[in-house]
């Protein structure tokens, strides 16, 4: 059985013009030891669903879906005080903002105890020696001094160490990373992502990575999710992603790179996002698809079999070459 | 060979800091040691993370700054404040963000205008309003957004409104601030594009500062390297990219994220972070994270040297 499933995941908010959705039939499924990516621009929902499913969301969005289980419980039926007995220790949640998601009035090493003393019963010396277990292993030299830091006498790459401490305090079975080197140079992009991988094989714990970094995606992930607008447009393993895109949009996304550029002048996605009041009646990436037809614009696009990579499209792409153009 | 737009030596800038009560004014060393030059219709490209001067060079350049030490050449003439403002049309810089740098309260024509309005008094109400609706049409923008307000554009209009306000003035060297790096990926085609357009036909010269190498690399001729304020390797984009010599290039090369997963590979790993510019260690800046450091490194600051493709490196790769 899967650990983490969800089908049929929709997010409305409502908003002052009526309602928005964010997030439209997602579907969902990670087992232990996986590591999923949501990879999509700005807006098309990967941190919404993330973020519904651990409740995080303000009273101003309604959430509906068909199933949303966590390790055979259904998330859904759980009440607020149960939810937060699951969150935080069988799944935990990395933000992109390091800097911002700690508390700065506390000592990171009382906040790493925190999430210790709520969900595990530890007396106060084993919490303090766990703590500098969980700083170890994530690569914070000299941790018994830095137990005693607070977050603003930390570098970037220091404090999104220290929150994935805190998120890995109770061995959590799922890690939800949500863009979690965004906000980091690129040498030490690299360490983090080594250590999120390392730490995932070693302790056999799912992982889902969401980014807009198509670069990420490719070292990081197994299975890649690409969302556009609030669905999920196709799922792949990541080499057959990267090798043959099924949809449009992908296959458009992944040639507009400029490392895989073959040409001076980048190919390009005319157009934009599609926001509240432009939403398509078709298929969503009809106006700025090439291959677009009659259909896709009148007609909303069903979802292809696994074989062609669950693509949300009429005409997906089967060719590699096809893809490239 | 051309002249070219701007020339550069051992520009330096340091900033006082602190000195407070009870603390000793500090000086940071934002940069050190910077020389270049960029001929027209060549784009130079400034790398590096963030605390390496990248920003402060673009201040310079763009005589927002006075340099604290070094020369400027931009347009065969030396810039110094005395002749700032003359020059200041001759270089124009796009900002990284074009969600803060437009006035929300301004309308698009007003906005595109306003450089005319204070470099050319004289110039009548109509012409500007030609100028500006010409440049719309260069950039890409549609007649009817001549009246609207920077809030009902998207990430990747706006940033086309900000280089068209920086062409406004016919700049000889537009400064190009990390211009791609908060727009979605399926737009970043559509601006470097236009920017390579607009490059090809007004035979613009550009600095183009991004972290993004794989950006970069396709827009650059010419790369500098930059680590803690001070350019480490300074080459034309095929020795950089093909042959880094410098210890940090190879490791930031290493370090970024290829999309072949295919080809994935042991990275170089950095230990460490950057230091505290207010503490730039003892010799060669980079010898605490570099896995080649000996004494020498350790003791002695590396110059850059002159030659084609120079290192500021003791042991540096490859010839």
């Amino acid at each position: 059985m899967a650990l983490l499933s969800i089908r049929n995941l929709s997010v409305e908010f409502a908003t002052a013009a009526g309602p928005f959705r964010a997030v439209d039939g997602v579907d969902l499924t990670v087992d232990q030891g996986d590591v999923l990516a949501i990879v999509g621009e700005s807006g098309s929902g990967k941190s919404v669903s993330m973020l519904a499913m651990m409740g995080l969301l303000p009273w101003t969005a309604t959430i509906t879906a068909d199933e949303m289980s966590f390790d055979g419980r259904d998330i859904r039926r759980l009440s607020a005080r149960e939810r937060r007995k699951v969150i935080g220790r069988d799944m935990a949640m990395i933000f992109q903002e390091p800097m911002s998601s700690l508390n700065p009035c506390f000592t990171v090493g009382f906040q790493i105890k925190e999430a210790l003393r709520q969900h595990l019963n530890l007396d106060r010396a084993q919490r303090h020696a766990r703590a500098i277990e969980l700083m170890d292993l994530v690569g914070i030299p000299a941790p018994e001094k830095r137990l005693s830091a607070f977050p603003h006498q930390l570098s970037g790459g220091m404090s999104q160490r220290v929150m994935i401490a805190m998120a890995l305090a109770c061995k959590p079975r799922l890690l939800i990373a949500d863009e979690p080197t965004t906000a980091l140079d690129v040498t030490i992009q690299a360490q983090i992502l080594d250590l999120l991988s390392d730490l995932q094989k070693e302790t056999g714990m799912a992982l889902i990575l969401i980014t807009h970094d198509m670069g990420v995606v490719a070292e990081t992930a197994q299975r890649v999710q690409v969302q556009y607008a609030g669905q999920k447009v196709e799922e792949q393993p990541v080499e057959g992603l990267f090798a043959t895109p099924h949809h449009p949009y992908t296959a458009a996304l992944l040639a507009a790179l400029p490392e895989r550029a073959t040409t001076r002048r980048l190919p390009t996605i005319p157009g934009v996002v599609p926001g509240q009041y432009d939403r398509p009646a078709g298929c969503l990436f009809a106006p700025r698809c090439a291959k677009a037809t009659e259909i896709c614009h009148s007609t909303r696009a069903p979802v292809q079999g696994a074989e062609l990579g669950l693509a949300r499209c009429h005409h997906p792409v089967t060719q590699p070459e096809e893809a490239t153009q | 060979m051309t002249a070219p737009v701007i020339i550069a030596e051992n520009l330096a800038r340091h900033y006082v800091v602190g000195g407070g009560l009870f603390s000793k004014p500090q000086v940071v060393k934002a940069l050190s040691e910077a020389s270049f030059s960029i001929e027209p219709g060549k784009t130079l490209a400034v790398v590096g993370e963030s605390g390496c001067g990248k920003s402060t060079l673009a201040r310079l350049v763009t005589l927002i700054e006075e340099p604290t030490a070094g020369t400027l050449r931009i347009d065969g003439k030396a810039a110094t404040p005395d002749t700032w403002a003359s020059l200041r049309a001759s270089v124009q810089i796009v900002f990284q963000d074009p969600y803060g740098s437009l006035n929300l309260r301004h309308r698009i024509g007003a906005i595109l205008e306003e450089p005319l309005r204070i470099n050319r008094p004289q110039m009548p109400a109509a012409e500007r309003q030609a100028k500006a609706r010409e440049m719309m049409a260069l950039v890409g923008l549609r007649p009817e957004h001549y009246d609207r307000f920077p809030h009902m554009f998207s990430g990747g209009q706006r940033q086309r409104i900000a280089i068209a306000r920086a062409l406004m003035l016919e700049p000889k060297l537009l400064v190009l601030d990390e211009p791609v790096s908060a727009l979605d990926l399926s737009i970043q085609s559509q601006v470097l594009n236009l920017l390579m357009d607009l490059q090809e036909r007004l035979d613009l010269a550009y600095l183009f500062i991004s972290h993004d190498l794989s950006v970069v690399r396709h827009m650059a001729d010419e790369v500098i390297v930059m680590y803690l304020g001070r350019p480490v390797e300074y080459g034309t984009r095929d020795q950089v990219f093909e042959a880094p010599r410098h210890p940090y290039t190879k490791a930031l090369l290493s370090a970024t994220p290829t999309t072949e997963p295919h080809l994935r590979r042991e990275r170089i790993k950095l230990e460490g972070e950057l230091p505290s510019p207010l503490n730039v260690p003892e010799g060669c800046p980079f010898a605490p994270r570099c896995w080649k450091a000996q004494d020498l490194c350790r003791q002695t600051r590396p110059e850059l040297g002159d030659g084609a493709h120079p290192a500021a490196c003791h042991f540096p790769e490859g010839h």
